[in-house]
């Protein structure tokens, strides 16, 4: 029984916690939060008018009756279209933006033992204390070696995370390309074009400007990538990628907000000149399919931004059993040691604020929901507030800017990483 | 003849520009500012008037709807002299001319028309009428209609909304 819970039971209801009450939930309300955002930097109202008799919920209901708009509406397959692809490509734009949340970590793994603090890493002893004899620390925190840890807030806890992450993004190019093939129009055909171009240009400069992290994180693994960033610079600073690789972080989050396809990098779209690009042809609900996938792209970048450069569910200075404003060098050795070394290390360092356990599960969760909503927030005011790139100017920014930038940022990392 | 040419120095971008970073901060900054007064105090921030619920006062001079003016017996002031429809620039006002059984009158409207679908609300039929026959002031506009001839304002329908004038008819003021 407790098998089954553990194999079906549980990552099915992570699946439908992450993707759908997650993901799904907040990139549906960002298609409101991006109305009404627009218009208070506009300084208009935004949208108000849908409403239950009295009550409008500060334009909320429009959701409602977008949904129920878009279900009624005629669904047009254009003449001379390929039928079986047009009808593909909305799932295959949303699909990949929706399986990426897999990798997402919400939390560590649930320590089902005793907690213990070591120089900015939690550790975790299996039930019943710290045992007697030699400890592998890099064990005791890998749910590989220790099956009873591996109740993970994550769909699926792989060691290739950030691997399956670029796979994803690499396979999401083909909702746009196929749409645009797949309509018969030219203005389709020219934004699956473009987006295929541009998303392919920025896919290069977003891997490498994650390589430098991954080179000082040695892993690629995304759980571990947030366990190490919660050590301590200087003593005081939190070791976030930001904080690592300020440079990464930028050209990170500007290839994948390119690879979103939205303003300012809104070439496959381009209202302007393109009527609205690879889905000029959809109506009805596979349009809004496919605009879903776009802000659930954008849930997801915040996310995967949040883990990789703000901390993931890292609340700073909060760890497994309470606040700890610096600690003790650790001088037992890297990965072998004695319980006894441990406990006397526990003993000499206790939280300055401890907390229970549970509460700190539940501080980390809200920490990384926190920072993926302030990230999205911050990609939806990019959006209203910078002017659009001219084709051209895409592609200079992606393959003679951003590349070159992401490759002198690897060679000094390395160079750093190195001495 | 030389040609007078004034050459523009053009800007130039110092590093931290063109990085663009300082300046994306400081834009993001603007409609930061922006957002975040709105949210703080929409009432004094948001200058939307929300139409149909809230009406704003028309200025005095507003010109709205048409209206024909009458007689102190209640018939129509126009004595038909397509000044109106002449200097319409729309082209949008049809009279139809008649002989009046009074003999002091000579013509009257049979027939008059405003197209509302045409007419482009200037004025300038109120400015040419001679007899202060024709006015805009009643500070209402032409409704919205999913029938087209609705937007065909005739004589009876004008008159209606118009009233007695004070003006001594030919253009002369009584009193
Ligand atoms: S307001 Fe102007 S356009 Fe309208 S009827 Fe008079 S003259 Fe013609
Ligand atoms: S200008 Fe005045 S009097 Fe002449 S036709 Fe027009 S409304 Fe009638």
């Amino acid at each position: 029984m407790e098998a089954l819970i553990d194999i079906a039971l549980i990552p099915i209801l992570k699946v439908v916690v992450v993707v759908f009450g997650f993901a799904m939930a907040i990139g549906t309300v960002l298609t409101w939060v991006e109305r009404k955002q627009s218009a208070f930097i506009q300084r208009r109202v935004g949208p108000n008018r849908a409403n239950l008799g009295p009550i409008t919920a500060f334009g909320l209901l429009h959701l409602v009756a977008d949904g129920i708009k878009m279900i009624l509406k005629e669904d047009i397959i254009p003449d001379g279209s390929n039928k079986v692809l047009h009808m593909m490509a909305p799932a295959l734009g949303l699909l990949p933006v929706m399986i990426i949340f897999a990798i997402v970590p919400f939390m560590d793994f649930y320590c089902h033992g005793t907690n213990v603090v070591i120089d900015g890493m939690d550790y975790c002893f299996a039930e019943g204390g710290i045992g007697a004899g030699v400890v592998r620390l890099d064990e005791l925190a890998n749910p590989l070696y220790n099956p009873r840890l591996g109740h993970y807030f994550q769909i699926a806890d792989l060691q290739a995370g950030l691997l399956y992450m670029f796979a994803v993004t690499g396979v999401s190019v083909y909702g746009a390309a196929i749409a645009g093939w797949a309509s018969n129009s030219k203005f389709s055909l020219m934004g699956g074009l473009r987006a295929s171009a541009q998303m392919i240009s920025y896919e290069i400069s977003m891997g490498l400007s994650l390589a430098g992290l991954l080179m000082i994180y040695a892993t690629i693994d995304v759980n571990d990538i947030v366990r190490e960033q919660g050590d301590l610079l200087f003593g005081f600073l939190p070791a976030w990628g930001i904080f690592m690789q300020p440079v990464a972080f930028v050209l990170f989050l500007t290839a994948s907000i390119a690879e979103s396809k939205r303003a300012p990098f809104d070439m496959p779209e381009a209202e302007s000149e393109l009527v609205a690009g690879y889905f000029t042809e959809y109506s009805s609900m596979k349009f809004a399919v496919f605009s879903l996938g776009e802000f659930v792209a954008v849930v997801f970048i915040a996310a995967i931004t949040a883990t990789l450069f703000l901390g993931g569910w890292h609340v700073p200075w909060l760890y497994a059993d309470g606040f700890h404003f610096g600690f003790d060098a650790w001088t037992g050795g890297a990965a072998t040691t004695t319980a006894e070394a441990v406990s006397a290390y526990a003993a000499a360092n206790p939280p300055d604020l401890a907390l229970p356990y549970p509460l700190v599960v539940f501080l980390r969760i809200g920490a990384f929901i926190t920072k993926t909503i302030l990230l999205c927030f911050l990609q939806l005011q990019l959006r209203w507030t910078l002017p659009r790139f001219r084709y051209d100017q895409v592609m200079h920014l992606g393959w003679k800017v951003l590349l070159p930038i992401s490759l002198l940022n690897l060679v000094v990392t390395a160079f750093f990483v190195l001495i | 003849m030389s040609v007078e040419v004034k050459s523009v120095e053009r800007p130039k971008r110092n590093f931290w520009e063109q990085t663009y970073i300082p300046e994306i901060i400081k834009g993001l900054g603007v409609t930061l500012g922006h957002f975040f007064g709105v949210v703080a105090r929409p009432k004094k921030n948001i200058f939307t008037v929300s139409y149909p619920d809230v009406k704003r006062d028309y200025p005095d001079r507003f010109r709205g709807k048409h209206r024909l003016m009458l007689r102190e017996d209640g018939q129509v002031r126009c004595v038909a002299c397509m000044c109106c429809s002449t200097v319409c620039p729309a082209n949008c006002i049809h009279i139809t001319a008649a002989e009046h059984d009074d003999p002091n009158i000579e013509k009257y409207p049979e027939v008059f028309v405003i197209d509302h679908l045409r007419c482009i609300v200037c004025g300038l039929c109120v400015e040419a009428c001679p007899c202060d026959a024709i006015r805009m002031d009643t500070g209402t506009h032409c409704e919205p209609f999913t029938d087209r001839n609705k937007a065909f304002l005739d004589r009876d329908l004008l008159m209606q909304l118009g009233a007695h004038s004070a003006a001594e008819q030919g253009g002369r003021y009584s009193a």
